[in-house]
């Protein structure tokens, strides 16, 4: 809770830094704020208190919180130079800020209001920083796409909520819960609810055949933005997907279980194969981005003991992948003013360090061991093993080796080809730390990861 | 403790290597290497020759899910630690006399390697062991993208992605496997063991072959071949030799260790067709290595003649087939890194490794002649040299297992000998030419690498005993116990 209102109040601060003038200032405040609100959150641990019932800092609202506070720092690292630019700084600031208050929102609701309220704190900022290149078309483009699309799936998320509310007469998720085992609500009603909001959930995961809007906007947006979405959103709509569907909902999985096999399968298949034929990177990780989800939707199909641990380890092993990827593609772009494949052509020879780290991350979302990516795909399928989708799991089995296609083509580039300039891409030495940072922890969490599953 | 040792040394030394930079590089990958073989020889000494695991270290791993960091070296394990740390130096050994661009990634990535091969072996958890086997994966990738030859790209890639394509099928059948232990479910190796003799004959039917697609692609056992001979011929030549010498016995080691004693009932139900795919295997190969025109290429056909005949051994679930498999590892591995390491010789001095083209080498270097003939005889197994004893015990097996098949397979020592001495006669007889009249000596150091070989494939040829008293204690335990799980 004293994270959420830290965080709250540093979203205010950031605006206030413009009409106080301390605008320099901003970066390393925010930069503090984020490890004080890390360690409020650890005091959190085990006290599973509420707030009127609305939020619920349960064990897992608290994980979910440490791991989207520390990948958010990790992205402040990555994106220093995003906050530069004098004219929106405090804009920017801002904007990020309240959208990770969404995102830890999204972790501990235990109200649908509040749900709500978290998705649409989290996305509206979205929206305005996707567009943030206001002289990019394609930038325009990806925000107007992302209002739509971001529109239609919070219609049809509300619409669920409303029925739901209708079937059991509360918002509250176990007074919901209660209202379905004790056979009071009104199920056909219900049953849509559930359905429609699995719709709504499904776009904010970018999870098939509702991801459509992903790659154009992952594409359109600054590269430091979409590494925020891709990461810190998607772990926080997991975990909200996750809180809902495995408690709440599970009393009638029946009615969801098939449509989210279905929609894993398609994820998986869907966004591998996509992947494979992009030229830009950051299309091609946005299709893995989506690739990723359908692996996540694999423990939260299976709803299980495992599930929510996998869920978490996985969503950590992803994002900080991600952040290094997209922190290279990143460097890459600003450099040779290019984001395709071949852009990566040659990287060994010029910039070693980054190919290592490069490798290490792509490694690691393909999920080869000893990285944090092989536990993290290594523990869902154990999830889903358990609960008997041995189906799913071949599928997924079938699609991480397509996904070891399109990741080993960027490490072939790095390697095998040549580049057309010989001359190193300047680093920031900020990056640098950043990275060797990420790469140690991909490791580290590969070789530890009862650091992070014990802790659900 | 030692065992620790074993397998983190090579770790450290590979990672130090790396802030090396100059010419020492060479001596100090060869110095590593040579104190890790140093290690596993303290180790032998300290080892009792019984059929216990040794050097056992217990470490709880990830707790919450009963994985374990559980190593130790039971017999089987100390014939192939020994192998691959005796083979680790001379295959640094074979490239002092060739340049490799950036030697310090080169001769890092072949120690990170034999940390991992090493970590294979002495894995006594399933889910470590599957760390160790993807591990193994990693390093040579790279020492084959970076320093292979032409259209290595394409190439390795079609190598690593069907080994990844094997190892995930054995995840999936360790998993199910570890779901099936007792309780809150553990990857120990008598966890996996007893979980797995406890299913019925159809579930072990699953388990065997999930676990011997993986193997059959490390091999590679017929008709998951098709990745080899290209590999084989593109990797550089320490590559070819890592990839043959060692990395092989990871798929034959696994059917000794994760495969037999897993699913003893599923290896007995499918053991026909299995072991009907590698003798054929065996012969297909071998007809193929016939009409090659590349020596190189040849000698990756006569490797999967080799290993399918191992493979059939194994599977035929007796002592005679295990052990045979046990000493034919040994003497594959060194034999074939002789072999590998003649053919750089040869493409060195004549830019060629067309078989036609060469000829009469013997009248320029008699000396060269007479260490490749050893080499030779040993490959094709002649009695007194170190491949006799494996074949002839393998034969055994196989024989024992099913009369007829092993007639076939016995036909791979007759195909064997066409080709070896077929090309034997092509390269070093007959009239010296143009390519190969300007043959140079050969350096001290590539003389050092053939001496070696050449004396291990004679004394183990003549005095095969030590080896087989380290593996027969452990390999009779197996064979007693798969004998109990069968119910014979």
């Amino acid at each position: 809770m004293k994270a959420l209102v830290l965080l709250s109040s540093l979203g205010v601060i950031a605006l206030l830094a413009e009409i106080f003038s301390f605008k320099k200032l901003l970066y390393p405040i925010v930069l503090l704020g984020l490890v004080t609100a890390f360690v409020l959150n650890v005091f959190d641990w085990d006290t599973n208190h509420t707030f009127y019932k609305m939020m619920q800092y349960d064990n897992y609202a608290v994980a979910f919180t440490g791991v989207i506070i520390v990948i958010a720092f990790l992205w402040f690292i990555m994106a220093e130079g995003f906050f530069k630019e004098e004219s929106n700084l405090t804009d920017h600031f801002a904007l990020v800020l309240f959208a990770l208050v969404g995102a830890v929102m999204m972790v501990s609701y235990n109200n649908m209001a509040m749900l709500f309220l978290g998705i649409e704190i989290l996305s509206i900022p979205m929206y305005i920083l996707a567009g943030s290149n206001k002289t990019d078309v394609a930038s325009n483009e990806s925000a107007f796409k992302y209002l739509i699309m971001g529109a239609f799936a919070t219609g049809f998320l509300l619409f669920g909520i409303a029925l739901i509310y209708g079937a059991t007469g509360s918002f509250d998720l176990s007074e919901i819960a209660n209202a379905v085992s004790s056979g009071t609500a009104a199920r056909s009603i219900f049953s849509v609810g559930v359905l429609l909001m699995l719709i709504g959930m499904a776009f904010k995961v970018s999870a098939a055949p509702f991801h459509f809007w992903a790659p154009d906007v992952y594409q359109g947006a600054p590269t430091v933005i979409t590494a925020f979405m891709s990461t810190i959103v998607k772990t926080a709509a997991f975990a909200a997907f996750l809180r809902l569907f495995s408690t709440t909902f599970m009393e009638v999985h029946g009615t969801w279980m098939n449509v989210v096999w279905v929609m894993a399968a398609l994820t998986l298949l869907v966004g591998n194969i996509t992947a494979v034929v992009q030229t830009s990177t950051k299309r091609m990780l946005a299709y893995s981005s989506v690739a990723h989800a359908g692996y996540m939707l694999l423990a939260l199909l299976a709803g299980n003991d495992y599930s929510n641990s996998a869920i978490l380890f996985y969503a950590a092993a992803y994002s900080i992948g991600s952040i290094a990827t997209f922190c290279i593609v990143h460097i890459i772009s600003n450099a040779k003013k290019s984001d395709g494949v071949d852009s990566f052509n040659g990287l060994a020879k010029t910039n070693p360090f980054l190919a290592v780290v490069m490798t290490i991350a792509l490694l690691s979302l393909a999920g080869i061991p000893p990285t944090a990516g092989f536990f993290a795909k290594y523990y869902i399928f154990t999830s889903a093993f358990v609960a008997g989708n041995v189906g799913l799991v071949l599928i997924a089995i079938i699609a991480s080796l397509i996904g070891v296609y399109y990741y080993f083509r960027l490490i072939i580039a790095m390697y095998f080809k040549e580049s057309s300039s010989t001359e190193a891409l300047p680093v920031e030495s900020n990056h640098k730390l950043l990275l060797l940072f990420i790469a140690v922890l991909i490791i580290l969490m590969g070789l530890f990861p009862d650091w992070v599953i014990k802790l659900l | 403790m030692i065992t620790l040792l074993l397998i983190f040394f090579p770790l450290v030394a590979g990672l130090l290597l790396l802030f090396v930079k100059g010419p020492q590089v060479k001596t100090l990958a060869l110095g590593a290497a040579i104190l890790e073989f140093a290690i596993a020889v303290f180790a032998l000494t300290q080892f009792h020759q019984d059929a216990t695991t040794q050097f056992e270290w217990n470490y709880a791993w990830v707790q919450s899910l009963g994985i374990t960091f559980h190593v130790g070296i039971d017999g089987i394990s100390m014939l192939l630690v020994l192998l691959t740390t005796f083979l680790v130096p001379v295959i640094i050994l074979t490239s002092f006399n060739t340049e490799h661009k950036n030697p310090s990634a080169f001769y890092s990535l072949i120690l990170i390697m034999q940390m991992a091969l090493v970590g294979v072996f002495v894995s006594m958890d399933g889910f470590l062991f599957y760390v160790f086997w993807e591990l193994a994966l990693i390093p040579i990738y790279f020492i084959c993208l970076l320093w292979g030859g032409e259209d290595r790209a394409r190439i390795t890639f079609k190598f690593f992605v069907y080994t990844l394509a094997g190892s995930l099928f054995m995840l999936g059948g360790l998993i199910y496997l570890y779901l099936h232990t007792p309780g809150g479910h553990s990857f120990d190796i008598a966890a996996l063991y007893s979980a797995g003799q406890s299913l019925d004959v159809v579930h072990q039917g699953y388990v065997f072959w999930a676990m011997f697609i993986a193997f059959a692609v490390k091999m590679p056992v017929f008709p998951f071949h098709t990745w080899q001979p290209d590999t084989y011929t593109t990797a550089p030549t320490q590559g070819t030799m890592m990839l043959s010498g060692i990395m092989l016995k990871m798929g034959t080691f696994g059917v000794i260790r994760w495969l037999l004693p897993l699913a003893p009932l599923g290896v007995e139900k499918y053991a026909t067709l299995a072991i009907g795919l590698a003798v054929f295997g065996v012969v297909y190969a071998s007809c193929i290595a016939i009409v090659q025109k590349d020596f190189k290429r040849l000698i990756a056909y006569s490797s999967i003649a080799h290993v399918g005949l191992i493979a059939a051994g194994i599977l035929s679930m007796n002592t005679q087939g295990v052990q045979g498999a046990m000493m034919q590892m040994l003497s594959h591995g060194v034999n074939v890194v002789g072999l590998f390491f003649i053919v750089d010789l040869i493409q060195k001095r004549t830019n060629t490794r067309d078989i036609a083209s060469l000829g009469g080498i013997r009248n320029v270097n008699p000396q060269f002649a007479v260490l490749f003939l050893i080499v030779l005889l040993g490959s094709v197994a002649l009695p007194l040299t170190n491949g006799f004893v494996g074949e002839f015990l393998l034969l055994n097996g196989v024989y024992q297992f099913n009369p007829w098949m092993a007639g076939f397979a016995g036909l791979s020592v007759i195909l064997g000998a066409v080709y070896m001495l077929r090309s034997y006669q092509s390269i070093m007889l007959g009239e010296t030419n143009g390519i190969t009249s300007s043959f140079a000596p050969l350096e001290t150091s590539e003389k050092a690498v053939l001496i070696i070989i050449c004396a291990a494939i004679i004394v183990f040829g003549v005095f095969p005993k030590p080896l087989t008293d380290i593996v027969s204690p452990a390999v009779d335990q197996l064979v007693a116990g798969l004998r109990i799980a069968v119910g014979k």
